[in-house]
């Protein structure tokens, strides 16, 4: 934030720095800049100039004599402008070209767009909320929209493509700085739009494949409730549903298991493992009151296993509710 | 005090021709026409701006301050809708164009003064038709409708294209009107390059409302087939391509960009050369200009959708057009500030309005070239970046180009000046409001601050904070500005014919004109040839100098 004019960590008036492309992009970035700000003060000062000069006063007369054309200075102010917007014009194209072209043993990554959330899918299976790439490496992302047109951004990288509904797009980077950066929604789509956001972690080398490893077997590495912890956060239920008793497009999830749930139509049920198995697979099947019937389906996308792994995790809130709620009566 | 000479308020004019509300409401007369458009459009404006006031409000924090996502997205969707269709694209063609270029052409009015009564008419129904599609409706697709979020989500897409394209229509009959009207309603002696620049502007105006507002009315019927009979054009689940209503969609909606800052650019023309009190410098140049950004703006369309998946050439060329038409901007610009060059220039209100154009349109173009570069697009697309640019040109240039005009054309039209110290001080917080407004987007969107965001991240808030501060400001200055004009309008001083020194025909008629514009048939000369008038005081204002006299004040 610090000196963004002329800062040298946040860049020139843009973010951080972290991708390959970024600096070529920010040279031109500049060279833009300065040129406008020439002319900008070129023409403003003048104009205040002429202002000043020749401002209506008492006593002053107008000169008599004064150019209604000029025929070189208009060729002069029509070509030296049109060179340096041709420069810019393509030097644009040059780094764009950079930008959009993917070298050959970029390491890919799928991207699926949907309302409100990006889901990453590695070459092994494995699919994640946020996005992990080593440094120093491409990264090339196959990207499909399952609604409506969303666009993938990070400002840290200077990379935006816009993911489109029956269609692959593709955009690639090189992270060339360990970190976490957020990315951003940045073409319209609705309710949620501003809240589809996510982060993209630079490893350092080796952490990446540990990261991956270590993600991957989360139903071998880690006890059932922790694994299902993960996998209320990686796989979109933290978006509608919290666990804390706040309020979200979805009922929370804290002290649901083995309580009743008023439905839709006023029936009653109780959240047992059926009753969230069935929610899960079929949302519409049993809708809470008070909620609208918007929870896409998860069948075919959590394995048995998993769902038994969240309804693990949904029995230690339970269990927990009572814990804080207890201490802050005290 | 006396009548000055000139006035007409207290004798027979347009005003007092004809009594009764069916004497308005079923005129021919272009002024009327033009005074009607007026109001409605000023009424169009104030409630974008106040939508634009609950938009800012709403992210004065991070998170929810005064509404929820969905209201949020129906405020923007209405702001930009009722700002862009209703206000800036028929707001200079068709009332301060409608009431203007007829007595500049020394005329008894347009070529088809039942076609502009239609147009007047298909207005009002196409903005009802579209703002209570909008709020029944809920639409929340932003001004753009871009498929397949429009499509899927809402059904209301259909009847507020039809809005849209019944809009198009009022400004298709506009464009033909005028076109007609250049062409055969010009006396003898006025040339083509004898005529003024702001005609110019609106010819070249008029060509692009003609020439694209119907890819509009084929774009609603492509969305009409799709959702009626379910051919797939624009939604990928019946194999139709999203990407593909982008571009039907800016091949109008570039153009109507062009629709909105060529007019503008018009009115600075006649403005900074009324007030420099000198020939326009560059008359050809300007003129051409007009028509050469016309003619280029139907080229460059591709530019809004260079993240959008088109191809590198296809990227490369719209790019290259694209800074193709900076080029004209810039030579008018370099050229109104060579006008004020040994001139003697007067800071009245509407010349306020003039130099504000120049600041705040010379950064929203400058800023274009960015955008224009596609490796800085890239980056910058869909972000405030975004949004401060065409602020500064649409907002900074027509809207301020509009009430310098306004301001230079009220005591024509109501025969009343308005407190000159008010004015000024108006103008004053509109410039300061603007940029406290709009600069600061510019950082946040360099910084990766995406549009169209209810939550945003809290490093952004400070310049969220310093933007609303601005708008406030800015709704000030409306306000007195506003108020300035209604107070003349019952206790202003009666203006005279002349009230500024121009030249163009209009100022050869009494304030405001009679029915049938002038009563004696003027001679029009070089519209631009201001040292033929010269300031009496007796008058109030400037008179003819005798034949042989030399030019100058007194």
């Amino acid at each position: 934030m610090k000196s963004w004019l002329l800062g040298a960590e946040r860049g020139f008036m843009l973010p951080v720095q972290a991708s390959s492309v970024a600096p070529a992009v920010d040279a031109l970035f500049k060279f833009i800049f300065w040129v406008s700000a020439f002319f900008f003060l070129l023409i403003v000062g003048l104009m205040l100039f002429f202002v000043v000069r020749f401002r209506r006063r008492p006593g002053y007369q107008k000169p008599t004599e004064a150019p209604s054309h000029n025929t070189f200075l208009e060729i002069t102010w029509s070509v030296i402008p049109l060179v340096l917007v041709m420069i810019m014009g393509f030097w644009g194209f040059k780094v764009f070209l950079d930008l959009n072209t993917p070298p050959a043993n970029a390491y890919e990554v799928q991207v699926t767009g949907q309302k409100w959330k990006w889901l990453f899918t590695y070459p092994n299976g494995h699919v994640d909320e946020t996005l992990h790439v080593p440094v120093d490496q491409p990264v090339r992302l196959v990207m499909t929209s399952e609604d409506v047109i969303h666009s993938f951004f990070v400002p840290a990288f200077r990379v935006k493509r816009d993911v489109v509904p029956g269609r692959y797009t593709k955009l690639w980077f090189r992270a060339t700085k360990v970190g976490t950066y957020p990315v951003f929604c940045a073409e319209y789509c609705g309710t949620g739009h501003s809240d589809m956001l996510t982060t993209v972690e630079v490893h350092e080398p080796g952490g990446f494949e540990r990261w991956l490893e270590a993600a991957s077997n989360l139903l071998n590495t880690l006890p059932p409730a922790e694994a299902g912890r993960r996998l209320y956060q990686t796989r979109g239920c933290a978006q509608c549903h919290s666990v804390d008793g706040t309020g979200g497009i979805g009922p929370t999830l804290k002290g649901l298991y083995g309580h009743p749930v008023v439905l839709r139509g006023g029936n009653r049920v109780t959240a047992d493992e059926n009753y969230i198995r069935e929610s899960i697979l079929e949302p519409m099947a049993k809708v809470v009151a008070g909620f609208d019937p918007v929870m896409p389906t998860y069948k075919g996308r959590l394995k048995d296993q998993e769902i038994t792994a969240l309804v693990a995790f949904l029995k230690t809130l339970a269990s927990e509710d009572k814990g804080p709620a207890e201490q802050g009566r005290e | 005090m006396s009548v000055p000479v000139g006035n007409a308020l207290h004798q027979d004019n347009y005003l007092t021709h004809g009594k009764g509300w069916k004497s308005w409401l079923f005129t021919l007369d272009h002024k009327r026409i033009g005074v009607m458009y007026l109001i409605s459009i000023l009424a169009s404006f104030l409630l974008g701006g106040v939508f634009a006031l609950l938009v800012r409000m709403e992210l004065w924090t991070p998170q929810r301050t005064i509404m929820d996502a969905n209201t949020y997205n129906q405020m923007f969707t209405l702001h930009g809708a009722a700002m862009i269709f209703l206000f800036i694209i028929p707001g200079i063609p068709a009332a301060l164009g409608n009431f203007i270029l007829p007595l500049m052409l020394g005329a008894k009015d347009v070529a088809f003064p039942r076609l502009n009564l239609l147009s007047y008419y298909l207005w009002v129904v196409g903005a009802v038709f579209a703002l209570v599609s909008i709020i029944t409706g809920a639409v929340d697709t932003g001004w753009t409708f871009y498929t397949p979020y429009s499509t899927t989500t809402n059904t209301s897409v259909i009847s507020i294209t039809f809005g849209v394209f019944i809009l198009g229509f009022s400004s298709i009959f506009t464009g033909i009107n005028f076109i007609v009207s250049i062409h055969k309603l010009r006396p003898p002696t006025m040339t083509w390059f004898k005529m003024p620049l702001f005609l110019w502007s609106l010819y070249g105006t008029a060509l692009i409302q003609i020439l694209a507002t119907p890819v509009l009315g084929i774009t609603l019927l492509l969305l009409l087939a799709e959702r009626a009979l379910g051919v797939g054009i624009f939604d990928p689940a019946l194999g139709g391509d999203p990407v593909l209503f982008q571009h039907f969609f800016w091949f109008y909606s570039h153009p109507a960009v062009y629709i909105m800052i060529l007019p503008a650019m018009g009115i600075i023309s006649e403005l900074v050369a009324t007030f420099s009190h000198r020939h326009i410098f560059g008359y050809k140049f300007i003129a051409m200009s007009s028509i050469a950004i016309a003619v280029i703006s139907f080229l460059v369309w591709g530019h809004h959708m260079f993240v959008s998946g088109q191809s590198n050439l296809a990227n490369l060329i719209f790019s290259i057009l694209t800074f193709l038409v900076a080029i004209p901007s810039a030579v008018k610009v370099f050229n109104w500030v060579a006008t004020m060059y040994k001139g003697e220039v007067e800071l009245a209100t509407p010349m306020l309005y003039a130099l504000a154009f120049l600041f705040l349109f010379g950064i929203g173009g400058l800023t274009g070239l960015f955008l224009g570069a596609l490796a800085t697009d890239v980056h910058l697309t869909d972000t405030y970046f975004v949004v401060a640019h065409f602020h500064y040109t649409m907002f900074g240039g027509t809207a301020i180009a509009f009430f310098g005009g306004l301001f230079y054309w009220w005591p024509k039209i109501t025969g009343r000046m308005y407190r000159e110290k008010w004015a000024r001080m108006a103008a004053f917080l509109i410039f300061i409001g603007f940029n406290t407004a709009f600069l600061a987007q510019f950082i946040m969107g360099a910084q990766g601050m995406p549009r169209r965001y209810y939550n945003y991240l809290p490093e952004f808030a400070p310049y969220h904070k310093v933007s609303t501060i601005g708008a406030f400001v800015l709704a000030v200055g409306f306000v007195l500005a506003a108020a300035t004009l209604l107070h003349s309008l019952y206790a202003g001083e009666l203006a005279p014919a002349n009230p500024w020194g121009a030249a163009t025909l209009e100022w050869h008629t009494s304030s405001p004109p009679p029915h049938e514009n002038f009563e004696t048939q003027p001679v029009p000369g070089d519209p631009y040839d201001v040292d033929q008038w010269v300031y009496d005081a007796a008058a109030g204002g400037y008179v003819l100098a005798p034949a042989g006299a030399s030019g100058g004040r007194a």
